[in-house]
């Protein structure tokens, strides 16, 4: 070895040392109780039902981040069902999960038992829509302002500057569920200060796309010359694109509607131009979101209902313009980058 | 036998209150006698009507079908899965017809020949049915139809001559129905079975073998609708099984005068019941009433039509059957 290399092998052990040195220094990153905090911890989640986007992205996300770090998730699926679903809580009660993740189905229904299983002891989380009962943390959108997103594509799409008539249509979820109701609220504040949109109908199709068609189909024979249908969830608004479609107004009547920008409810169906704007809550996100608040009550395990929080979710406006390749998620990539 | 030969039968009283409810429309709702309109009316309950002339063959013959949303659902379901995971449309549409198939016949098997009532049959096999289609065959809730299959929407919302294709399938299901029932050596034994089983049993009627045949029947008719309903909302939605919408399909046919107890209605029967709650819809949407509003006005309209019934058919000693519900 030349005396050259020598002292450049010195001085290249030396940079690695200085470079270490910090490292050794410190303890283990992370914190030394961050996976004892974790593990053979019991999770348990109780959806609306386990078969639509929303609830499987959350799920997939969920038991991703628990194989990594070694606890369990148990889910109960109620299938829409609120019967199913009191029992379904009622029943992990009884197992003492660690957390309960609970989708509430509308603003009431579980409202006693959310309370139950804070009494017991178990740190609870509730999901997509609030209800009045304070719990450890809540994590969805706020629909107030997924109204008034609305509102800002109907006006964008419809309303003054656009050259349309601002004759709109509205087709709600169920009238019971927050999801729907704040939306409600949200649309009709925001449009008080578009006068220039007129509301002509405003009807309730039950999350359901053949109710969404039928109503929409409806709509359009009696105003055909209408600017746009706003609906309130992906799923079922595929049936107001249908009902768009088959009367040849496609490209003439613009679809808003908003959801979890799952690719094939979401994406696509912007390509195809089935929608016009939507808004995403990105429920990959949320996902993300709930490992969050899971991996945090855990690790500060505060008592049950003593410090509520909420983790909004932050909207995502995608158009055809704005729409870039991570604008949406698939289930498949959810598997393997997780939340 | 008598109701369907008294001179007021509840089909005609049905179809009164239809024409009052579509003058009344025309009226009070402008823009819903326009022909648009009223084809689009029509194309919008064609789905319901198939549905009911399904249930319809059921009931006749004595028996009925709960499982048949989820039949519907599942099979259609299930096509649409395979073609989104690359199947050709032959090989996904035999899965559909196969497993429609399979759900009437063991519909069919437990009620002829292990003696369920039907009633508890069918209820039990949609659980099943949705139950196994979502652990085994569907990965979710919603499924879409794929973009390169976009034409069978194309095709399922076209207009030929003015009339919609679903009005079009409407129209020829119930047409066969209708002479099935009429025409058809097999139709009349569904109408023996209906007014006495034991009776037709005796003159002759395989009366098991075609309890088995009527619920692959009406399994197959809910597969002619489903296949409707995913072409033209482009998705299937499983959930629809856990709706309602099964007591619409009831309520269509027994609207029209086709007696729970058997025997009783026809083809015109699901017509006139489609044709009434088609026109309610339709004018209580362009009306901007809610949708519990249209329940209840739903409702109303049932019980109106059940009760007149009753009055002006009573039933008594010579029209009452045995097993009359």
């Amino acid at each position: 070895m030349t005396t050259i290399t020598r002292t450049l092998a010195t001085a290249a052990a030396l940079c690695l040392a200085v470079l270490a040195a910090p490292l050794a220094a410190q303890d283990a990153s992370p914190s030394a109780g961050f996976y004892d905090a974790l593990k053979g911890k019991k999770i348990g989640f109780v959806p609306i039902a386990m078969g639509f986007n929303e609830t499987q992205a959350w799920r997939t996300a969920m038991e991703r981040q628990a194989a990594a770090l070694g606890y369990e998730v148990v889910v109960r699926d109620p299938n829409w069902s609120i019967e199913a679903g009191i029992q379904a809580i009622n029943s992990l009660i009884e197992e003492k999960p660690d957390v309960l993740i609970i989708e509430n189905i509308d603003n009431r229904s579980y409202n006693r038992l959310v309370q139950k299983a804070v009494a017991a002891g178990i740190l609870t989380v509730q999901t997509q829509q609030r209800s009045e009962v304070v719990s450890d943390a809540y994590m969805g959108p706020d629909w107030n302002e997924m109204g008034r997103n609305a509102v800002d594509g109907i006006v964008q799409l419809c309303g003054a500057g656009s050259g349309k008539n601002g004759k709109v249509a509205i087709i709600q979820g169920a009238l019971t569920a927050p999801a729907s109701l704040l939306q409600m609220q949200g649309i009709t504040e925001a449009l008080k200060a578009h006068p220039e949109i007129t509301i002509v109908s405003n009807q309730a199709a039950d999350w359901d796309a053949t109710k969404a068609y039928q109503i929409a189909s409806t709509v359009l024979k009696q105003e055909p010359d209408i600017c746009g249908i706003a609906g309130f969830w992906d799923v079922a608004d595929a049936g107001i694109a249908s009902a768009v479609k088959e009367a040849g107004l496609q490209g003439k009547v613009a679809v808003i509607t908003s959801g979890s920008g799952a690719r094939e409810s979401a994406c696509d169906k912007i390509t195809a131009g089935d929608f016009a704007f939507y808004t995403s809550y990105n429920t990959a996100g949320q996902g993300r979101d709930l490992n969050a608040i899971i991996r945090t009550l855990l690790q500060t395990r505060p008592a049950p209902g003593s410090k509520p929080f909420d983790l909004v979710s932050p909207l995502i406006r995608i158009t055809k313009d704005t729409m870039t390749p991570s604008s949406c998620w698939t289930l498949d990539e959810l598997k393997q980058i997780g939340g | 036998m008598s109701r369907s030969r008294s001179k007021i039968s509840q089909a005609r009283i049905v179809f009164g209150i239809a024409v009052v409810a579509f003058a009344a429309f025309s009226i009070l709702v402008p823009g819903f006698l326009s022909a648009g309109n009223v084809s689009r009316l029509l194309q919008n309950v064609s789905i319901l009507g198939i549905l009911a002339m399904g249930m319809a063959l059921s009931i006749i013959g004595r028996g009925i079908d709960l499982s048949m949303v989820a039949s519907m659902a599942v099979s259609v379901a299930w096509m649409l899965a395979e073609m989104n995971a690359g199947a050709s449309f032959a090989h996904a549409f035999g899965f559909a017809l196969l497993f429609s198939i399979a759900v009437g016949l063991i519909n069919g098997v437990l009620i002829a020949y292990v003696e369920v009532p039907p009633i508890f049959a069918t209820l039990a096999m949609g659980s099943a049915i949705y139950g196994f289609g979502r652990v085994f065959l569907l990965a979710s809730d919603v499924n879409y139809l794929p973009d390169h299959w976009q034409w069978l929407n194309a095709l399922a919302t076209a207009a030929p001559l003015g009339v919609p294709v679903s009005v079009i399938c409407f129209a020829a299901v119930c047409g066969v129905g209708h002479l099935f029932l009429r025409r058809a050596r097999e139709g009349r034994y569904i109408y023996m079975m209906g007014d006495n089983p034991q009776a037709a049993r005796i003159t002759g009627v395989p009366l098991r073998l075609m309890i088995v045949a009527q619920y692959v029947l009406t399994s197959l008719v809910a597969l002619v609708a489903g296949l409707l309903m995913a072409a033209i909302v482009a998705t299937m939605n499983t959930r629809i099984v856990g709706s309602t919408y099964v007591y619409d399909i009831i309520l269509v046919a027994v609207l029209g005068g086709i007696s729970l107890s058997g025997g009783r209605g026809g083809a015109a029967s699901v017509i006139v019941g489609t044709l009434l709650i088609g026109i309610l819809l339709n004018g209580m949407t362009m009306m901007n009433l809610g949708y519990t509003t249209q329940n209840v006005i739903k409702a109303l309209i049932l019980l109106a039509a059940l009760t007149i019934d009753s009055v002006v058919n009573p039933r008594d000693e010579q029209t009452s059957q045995q097993g009359d519900i």
